[in-house]
C-alpha cells in the first residue's frame, strides 16, 4: 500500500461528484482550448508578418486606392530591395459561402516580395507568361479539389463580370503561420479590362507590399516612402506588415480582447469548481485527518494526500478536455467555411497555457483545505461531525 | 515493577471565546510498566483528555507527562508526532478505519513511517491480524466487516508497531455485549500475554473490571483509586 494508492483512493472516494468536477474541468478545459485557438487563428496573420517588408497603403484608409504611377518612385528609395502591390478582388467562387482571399497582384514581383509561398520553378514560369493564370494556396486546394490546369471561375462584384481563371501553380506555405488560402492572380489582366469597361478605375493599385534590405531601416524606409507622396491627391501611410495586420484586426479587437478574458475567467471557474469539490472533501475527512495525524503522519504527509487528489482530480479533467480539444477544433476546422481562419489549429501557446492552469489550479485549489487540515487539532479533528 | 508513565501536576483549560472552562486541575498519576489501567468516571470528568494527554495528541496548560523517560509535554509538534507514532497504539470507539483501505492496509498505514520493506511489512501486518483472530479477512473492507471485527482491525492497527503503551477510549462503546467481551478478552491477553501496558477509558464497570488498576475522575480530578 503506497501514498498514492490513498489519494487515487480518495479522489473516488465519492464518484459521482468526482465525475462531475473531472467533466466540469473538461468541459472548461475545451471552452479554453477553443476560445484561445480563435484568438490566435485571429492573430495568425499578424504572427505570419515578416520584419522585412512594409506595407504602403492610402493615408486615410487601405480601402482607398493608390496610383499605379507611385511604383517606380517607391523602387528608387534607399533600402528598397523589391515592390510589388495587391488590389483585393472580392468575388465569388460559385456560392458566397465559398470564402477566401482573391488579389490581383502583380505576376512579376508578388513571389520575389512573398517567397514564403512556395512554387516550383515551372509553376512559377508558367503563372508568369500566362495572363489569366492564378495561384492558390494548397489548403482551398484540398478543399475544392483544384489541380494544375483547372479554370476557376469567378463572379465578380467590386471588378462586375464572369472572371476565368487557370490554376498555374498551388503553392505551398513555408512557416507554419504563412496563410495557404490566398488565390493570386495578374492585376494586368484585370486592369486591361478595367481601362475598356471602367477607365476611370484603371491603374489603381490596392497597397504596395516593399522588401527592404535591412529590417532595422523600416522607420526610415518608411517616412522616405511617405515623404515621396506628401501634399499629393493621394497621400500615403507607410508601416511594417505586422502594424499593417494589427491595424486591419483592430476593429474586431474588442471582440478578441473580450474572448481573450473570458478563456482566462474560464480558468478561475475550473479553479472555483475544484475547490469547492476538495473543501467538502476535506471538511468529510476531518476525522481521518486527526487518526493520521494520530498515527504519527506529519503536515507534509497530509499536504501530499491533498495536493495530490487535487492534483490528480485536476489532471484527469484537464487530459480529458484536452483530448477532445482536439476532435473538437477539428470539427469547428470544418464546418466554419475555409478562409475565414487560414490557420485555425492549437497552437503550443494554448497548450502551454491550458496544461500550466491545470497544475496551478491543482495547487491552488488545494491550499484552503491544507490549511484546514493542519490547523484543526486532533481532539477537534475527533469531535468534528461532518 | 518501574513506573512507565508519570503525570505531575497536570492541569488543562480549554477557551470558548473568552471563558476558561477547567478540565483537568493537578492530576498526579503513575501508571507502572505492564499495567492495565481504567479510567473511569462520568461524562464530561476529563477522562479522554487525561488519555489524551498522556497519549501525546493534545497538550496540557500545566504540568508534565513523563513516559519511559520522556516528557512529552515539551515536545513540538512534529517531535510528538514521531513519538506518538512510535510508542502509543491507539484504540477509539469508533474505530476510525479509513473506509477506502483494506484491513491489510489499514494495518499497514502506521509502518508506512517505518523503514520496513514492503515484506517485512507483510509479515507485520499479517502477525497484527493474527493476533486479534482476523488474517482470514485480511482484504475486506471496514464497510463488510461487523463492529466487533473492525474494533479488532484498530487494534491490529494499534499493536502492529509494537509500541510501549495502548490507549483505548470507551473501545466497547459502540459495541454489543458479545462483541465488547471478545475484545475486552483480546485488551486483557494484549496485557498478559505481549506485556502491553494499556489505559482504557471507559464508563462500563463490567469493562473496567477487566482492568488490573481502576482510577476515577469526577469534574477534573482524581478522586478515587481502586486495586
Amino acid at each position: 500500500m503506497k501514498i498514492l494508492k490513498l489519494v487515487f483512493k480518495n479522489a473516488f472516494r465519492h464518484k459521482l461528484r468526482t465525475f462531475l468536477t473531472i467533466f466540469g474541468i473538461a468541459i472548461a478545459v475545451i471552452a479554453f482550448g477553443l476560445l484561445r485557438t480563435v484568438v490566435t487563428a485571429w492573430y495568425v496573420g499578424v504572427e505570419g508578418s515578416q520584419a522585412d517588408r512594409l506595407v504602403t497603403r492610402h493615408a486615410v484608409s487601405f480601402i482607398f486606392p493608390l496610383p499605379y504611377s507611385y511604383l517606380d518612385k517607391i523602387n528608387n528609395v534607399e533600402g528598397v530591395k523589391e515592390v510589388t502591390f495587391l488590389n483585393w478582388f472580392g468575388g465569388i467562387y460559385i456560392d458566397k459561402n465559398n470564402f477566401f482571399a482573391r488579389f490581383a497582384a502583380d505576376a512579376e514581383t508578388i513571389l520575389e516580395v512573398y517567397p514564403e509561398w512556395s512554387l516550383t520553378e515551372k509553376e512559377k514560369e508558367d503563372f508568369k507568361k500566362e495572363r489569366n493564370a492564378c495561384i492558390v494556396g494548397i489548403e482551398i486546394a484540398k478543399t475544392y479539389g483544384f489541380k494544375i490546369g483547372d479554370v476557376i471561375t469567378l463572379e465578380g462584384d467590386i471588378y462586375p463580370g464572369r472572371w476565368d481563371f487557370v490554376v498555374r501553380g498551388i503553392y505551398e506555405p513555408k512557416y507554419e503561420t504563412t496563410d495557404a488560402t490566398a488565390m493570386v492572380f495578374h492585376w494586368d489582366f484585370i486592369n486591361e479590362r478595367m481601362k475598356e469597361e471602367s477607365p476611370e478605375r484603371a491603374n489603381d493599385i490596392g497597397w504596395f507590399a516593399i522588401r527592404i534590405d535591412n529590417p532595422d531601416d523600416a522607420a526610415k524606409v518608411s517616412s522616405q516612402v511617405d515623404a515621396l507622396f506628401e501634399n499629393s491627391t493621394a497621400e500615403t501611410k507607410t508601416e511594417t506588415e505586422r502594424a499593417f495586420q494589427q491595424g486591419f484586426i483592430a476593429a474586431s479587437s474588442a471582440i478578441i480582447e473580450g474572448m481573450n478574458a473570458i478563456s482566462f475567467i474560464i480558468v478561475g471557474i475550473i479553479m472555483l469548481v475544484l475547490g469547492n469539490t476538495m473543501i467538502m472533501a476535506a471538511r468529510e475527512r476531518t476525522r481521518e485527518y486527526a487518526v493520521f495525524k494520530t498515527l504519527g503522519f506529519s503536515g507534509s504527509h497530509l499536504v501530499g494526500l491533498i495536493m495530490g487528489e487535487s492534483l490528480v482530480i485536476s489532471a484527469l479533467g484537464g487530459g480529458l478536455g484536452l483530448a477532445l480539444t482536439y476532435p473538437i477544433v477539428a470539427f469547428f476546422e470544418s464546418v466554419i467555411p475555409k478562409g475565414w481562419f487560414p490557420i485555425f489549429q492549437i497552437e503550443p501557446i494554448t497548450l502551454i497555457l491550458a496544461i500550466s492552469a491545470i497544475i496551478i489550479i491543482g495547487l491552488a485549489s488545494s491550499i484552503f483545505p491544507i490549511q484546514r487540515a493542519l490547523s484543526t487539532k486532533i481532539v477537534d479533528g475527533f469531535r468534528f461531525v461532518g | 515493577m518501574s513506573e512507565l508513565i508519570q503525570v505531575k501536576n497536570l492541569s488543562k483549560s480549554y477557551w470558548r471565546d473568552s471563558f476558561e472552562i477547567p478540565v483537568l486541575s493537578n492530576i498526579n498519576l503513575a501508571v507502572n510498566e505492564g499495567d492495565f489501567l481504567a479510567l473511569m468516571g462520568p461524562s464530561g470528568s476529563g477522562k479522554t483528555t487525561l488519555l489524551n494527554l498522556i497519549a501525546g495528541i493534545d497538550k496540557p496548560t500545566q504540568g508534565d507527562v513523563i513516559v519511559n523517560g520522556t516528557d512529552i509535554s515539551k515536545l513540538g509538534e512534529s517531535s510528538l508526532a514521531k513519538w506518538r507514532s512510535s510508542n502509543v497504539g491507539f484504540v477509539f470507539q469508533f474505530y476510525n478505519l479509513i473506509k477506502v483501505l483494506t484491513a491489510y492496509e489499514n494495518v499497514e498505514l502506521p509502518l508506512l513511517l517505518t523503514k520496513l520493506n514492503k515484506d517485512e511489512r507483510k509479515k507485520h501486518v499479517e502477525t497484527a491480524l493474527s493476533i486479534v483472530g482476523l488474517a482470514d479477512r485480511m482484504h475486506h473492507y471496514p464497510k463488510q466487516l461487523s463492529g466487533g471485527q473492525e474494533q479488532r482491525v484498530a487494534i491490529a492497527r494499534a499493536i502492529v508497531t509494537d509500541p510501549l503503551i495502548l490507549v483505548a477510549d470507551e473501545p466497547t462503546g459502540d459495541l454489543d455485549r458479545h462483541s465488547a467481551e471478545e475484545i475486552l478478552t483480546l485488551m486483557e491477553r494484549l496485557n498478559t500475554e505481549f506485556k502491553k501496558t494499556i489505559i482504557m477509558v471507559t464508563h462500563d464497570p463490567h469493562a473496567a473490571d477487566r482492568a488490573k488498576t481502576k482510577h476515577h475522575l469526577d469534574k477534573g480530578e482524581l478522586i478515587l483509586e481502586q486495586v
